[in-house]
């Protein structure tokens, strides 16, 4: 199939970009969208211009490193696909297509479609983590875990930091991705003794960074993994219990 | 062109540092005897790490728990992307909580066999030793491993075993174990104990009278090279599938860091033991710019076939069973299904090659979930390999529900790579080794499930102890400083190389030389090679390589990100050691694991080893530019396990 391509380019952090046209032949509708993106680089490479940047490396969706809007989609038409497993066959000769980075104050352009993404691993510092050193844990099955919550908290956990809830939102908020980490490690037994205080950081953290969530669910459909909302539900609960009443003090869960 | 066996006897001088003892006691009496590093003197030092897999992020973790000063750095923009995320099948273990007989022996025996007695016995004890630590880490973690109906860790079983001992986290598993192992680091970075560089490329090893200084990186995204000095530097870099070009690995793997430490002096261990992984999806087409893996783990569910006539057009399931032939189930009754990689990939490629190959181009054999599906119901499948299903469907647009998958042989992973001793040092004092990047666990092939064991184990149980040991020399000594001559020349060599790429000014570019070397590689030195082959390659791999150089087309500066020179130096690299791997397989004249030569083989085709001659570790030293590596061995001893023709039958 024979595509129009209109590509956000820009030089550099600082550079101002704009949108370049860009003809492409012969795509092959097994071709993945990442695929046809190395083939336009190839021809550009052949005329003398820059290859277009572009972030990517898995390749099979599970990463998270790839991620653009396509036609204003973060990672296009498909639903719970990323960028990289999206494939040419969802799109028709002759289509038009507008390929621009994540938008986000908090993500910066860095080159072309490339983002600066390092936020996400901010929130995670400040208290995405069970505190286990390396050789002070438990046999594995001391306690057993209900199947059905290990089963919501991998639902969670699925998570690939993509950016694309970011990205979708309207206000720029990262509440779908604080909120799957959070989710994934309140739920598990081995996560209470940190719930109150990780809420507390992880969402004070997300605040400095990220606008506010205003329920639009946005993020939920661009989700590649299909992250539930509801999450965000239970974190903002969390939330409203860890302050309400420091239950870290008494390390019960109390109310 | 042609070639001559290469020169050299077994190596005195390359000590793997074995400790003494039965086997079962060797790793506490090492423990016991190392040097410690008392908790107060910990912060005195530092030491830099490579990579944020599950090898690197374990280990910094760790080292940063034990209050080591540590410095991370990664070509990632972030920790949590490294190439471990895409595992998907699962981690082994010895617990043996089904009760099925499996023990630290058994999966110290299974390694060994599988990795066809090509590896270190006391190196794989350890490990079976150590992997059941793994688990208890990361369930403490948070790791959502399955779990049966009464809240108990459930297991598979997985190629090579015949026991259940695969733990697993839906199809995602390295997803889950690197998420954690990236979030104990981001607990060290947070409190500040471990800083994280992302988007760095390490782009030199510095060594300073005989041992590891430091290293040189250059910023992807303003081309700044600069330099860092510690007290011990710990590569754990991945593997180097990516010399093939296609293979199931992220596109940005490459062998880089371990090449360069590998010029500066690190031996680099058998090269040519390389794994082609039975099952993945075909290629379709030219453009294809990687392969995707669909789980071994499908095995345990799916059952392999072709149609018993070539001639056959028929859609798969108007075949009758009368008319297929379940070829695995067929030779190897005991294991079927379920026989190691190796095994099953040149099964799949003998079929292939025989003209019986499906689907459009004729490049695949079929794996059928309709008996599991009809015994188990869809839902236990879909609950199995639901993302294994759907991302097949996304590739190939069919419904694995309904229709057999297609599947094909890929390059997955590379057992060769820097020689390290008992403590995971390499030749160079002061660098280690860690996960994919090392050779040691896997010998001549790789089980199932047995990479992110290693990799946890590496980083989260063995280095963070032996790395004490040379650290103990070195107390109130201070880094050498970065603008000592052996940095300001390594820095002075790297801008240069970037340099030269930016001005070659030719006309290709960089993926259309990877391409072609990758071509040249499957051929020749992929699932079966000869003697004529790997010479032929020989001949024309330099002759790439120096067009390469001559008209390789990298536009742009060095001063931004700038995408297409970071892949030239990785392919600049991948040429070298694709020649390495050549020789290499050469010189091995005999079969065994993933190294199959079609000039050793038994009269069922099966690899035929050659225990007399080739039980060593073939361990490459670097003799300068232009100049052929130099081969030391490192002989194996096999005192717990028996070197037997290996029978899966
Ligand atoms: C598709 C697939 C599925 C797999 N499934 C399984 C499975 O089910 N079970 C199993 O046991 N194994 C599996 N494996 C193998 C296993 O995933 C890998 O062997 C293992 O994860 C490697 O981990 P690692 O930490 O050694 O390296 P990697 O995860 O490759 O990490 C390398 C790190 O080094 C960094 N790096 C490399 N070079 C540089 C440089 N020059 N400068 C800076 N940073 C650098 C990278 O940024 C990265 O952080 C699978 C492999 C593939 C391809
Ligand atoms: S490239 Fe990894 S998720 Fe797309």
């Amino acid at each position: 199939m024979d595509l129009t391509l209109r590509v956000w380019r820009q030089a550099g952090p600082k550079a101002a970009g704009d949108f370049k046209t860009y003809h492409v032949e012969d795509v092959s509708r097994d071709a993945s969208f990442l695929e046809m993106l190395d083939q336009v680089n190839e021809a550009l490479n052949a005329q003398g211009e820059e290859p277009i940047a572009f972030d990517h490396d898995c390749r099979e969706g599970i990463c998270g490193m790839c991620g653009v809007m396509i036609n204003g989609t973060p990672h296009g038409p498909q639903r719970g696909t990323a960028t990289c497993q999206l494939h040419m066959r969802k799109f028709s000769d002759g289509d038009m297509i507008t390929v621009e980075p994540w938008r986000a104050a908090a993500f910066p352009v860095l080159r072309d479609l490339v983002v600066d993404r390092s936020p996400f691993d901010r929130i995670i510092e400040s208290g995405g983590y069970i505190t286990a050193p390396t050789g002070s844990a438990p046999d594995a099955n001391l306690i057993p875990v209900p199947k059905d919550a290990v089963d919501s908290a991998f639902d969670a956990a699925a998570c690939i930091g993509c950016g694309a809830c970011v990205a979708a939102c309207p206000n720029s908020a990262a509440n779908l991705f604080t909120a799957a980490k959070i989710a994934h490690l309140n739920l598990l037994p081995q996560g209470q003794a940190e719930r109150w205080n990780r809420t507390v950081a992880m969402v004070e953290t997300m605040e400095e960074w990220f606008g506010s969530c205003t329920n639009h669910g946005e993020c939920e459909t661009a989700c590649p993994q299909e992250i539930s909302i509801d999450f965000i539900a239970w974190m903002n609960a969390d939330y409203v219990r860890a302050q309400f009443k420091n239950p870290s003090k008494t390390g019960r869960d109390n109310l | 062109m042609s070639y001559t066996i290469s020169d050299s006897t077994m190596d005195d001088a390359l000590d793997a540092k074995v400790p003494d003892g039965p086997i079962q006691e060797k790793w506490d009496n090492h423990r016991f005897s190392i040097r410690l590093v008392n908790p107060a003197n910990k912060r005195k030092y530092k030491i830099i790490v490579i990579g944020t897999g599950l090898a690197g992020a374990s280990a910094a973790a760790t080292l940063g728990e034990l209050g080591y000063e540590v410095q991370v750095f990664t070509y990632h923009d972030s920790a949590r992307r490294a190439h471990s995320i895409a595992a998907q099948g699962g981690i082994n273990a010895a617990k043996n909580y089904p009760n099925d007989g499996d023990s630290i022996f058994r999966l110290f025996y299974d390694t060994v066999k599988g990795g066809d007695f090509r590896s270190r016995e006391a190196n794989v004890y350890r490990l079976a030793q150590v992997s059941n630590e793994i688990i208890d880490q990361a369930t403490a973690q948070g790791v959502p491993f399955a779990r049966d109906y009464g809240g108990l860790l459930d297991n598979r079983s997985f190629g090579g075993a015949q026991v259940s001992r695969t733990f697993y986290a839906r199809g995602q598993t390295g997803q889950q174990l690197l998420l954690g192992a990236y979030q104990a680091l981001a607990r060290q970075v947070g409190s500040g104990q471990v800083q994280l560089h992302n988007r760095i490329e390490m782009l030199d090893v510095v060594v300073k009278e005989g041992r590891a200084v430091g290293v040189v990186v250059r910023d992807l995204i303003t081309g700044e090279i600069t330099s860092h000095s510690a007290h011990a530097v710990v590569l754990a870099t991945g593997g180097y599938t990516n010399v093939y070009f296609l293979s199931t690995n992220a596109m940005a793997c490459n062998v880089t860091a371990a090449w360069r430490a590998h010029h500066k002096g690190a031996y680099f261990a058998d090269p040519c033991f390389t794994q082609i992984h039975p099952t993945c999806i075909p290629a379709s087409d030219e453009h294809q710019s990687k392969l995707t893996l669909m789980s071994e783990s499908l095995r345990n569910d799916g059952r392999i076939w072709v149609p018993k006539d070539r001639e056959d057009a028929r859609a798969p399931n108007d075949i009758p069973e009368d008319d297929r032939d379940y070829y695995l189930e067929r030779q190897y009754p005991a294991f079927g299904n379920l026989v190691p990689r190796d095994v099953a990939a040149r099964a799949a490629m003998r079929v292939i090659d025989s003209e019986r190959g499906i689907g459009p181009l004729e490049n695949g054999v079929y794996l059928d979930f309709k008996n599991s599906i009809d015994r188990l119901g869809e839902g236990t499948i879909e609950e199995r390999y639901g993302n294994l299903f759907e991302m097949y469907e996304r590739i190939t647009d069919e419904d694995p529900y309904s229709v057999p998958m297609r599947i094909y042989p890929a390059p997955h992973y590379t057992m060769g790579g820097v020689w390290v001793d008992y403590n995971l040092q390499t030749t160079i004092p002061g660098l280690y080794a860690l996960g994919e990047a090392n050779f040691s666990d896997h010998g001549a092939n790789r089980l199932g499930a047995s990479a992110l064991m290693q990799g946890l184990a590496d980083g989260y149980f063995v280095l963070p102890y032996t790395i004490g040991d040379y650290l103990a020399d070195w107390l109130n000594t201070e880094p050498v400083p970065t603008d000592d001559p052996a940095f300001t020349r390594a820095e002075a060599d790297i801008a240069d190389r970037t340099k030269r790429f930016l001005d070659i000014g030719g006309t290709r570019s960089v993926d259309w030389f990877h391409r072609e070397l990758g071509k040249i590689m499957i051929e020749q030195c992929g699932i079966s090679r000869s003697r004529e082959g790997l010479e032929k390659a020989l001949g024309e791999i330099p002759a790439l390589e120096q067009e390469f150089w001559n008209d390789l087309r990298v536009l742009g500066d060095d001063m931004s990100v700038n995408q297409s020179l970071e892949r030239a130096g990785r392919v600049a690299d991948f040429f070298e050691l694709a020649q390495l791997m050549c020789r290499d397989a050469l010189d091995r004249e005999e079969s065994c694991g993933g190294h199959f030569r079609i000039e050793h083989q038994t009269e069922e085709g099966e690899a035929k080893r050659d225990d007399e001659n080739f039980s060593f570790v073939s361990a490459w030293e670097w003799s300068g530019e232009g100049e052929a590596q130099h081969l030391h061995k490192e002989a194996l001893a096999f005192e717990y396990v028996k070197p037997t023709q290996r029978s899966y039958k």
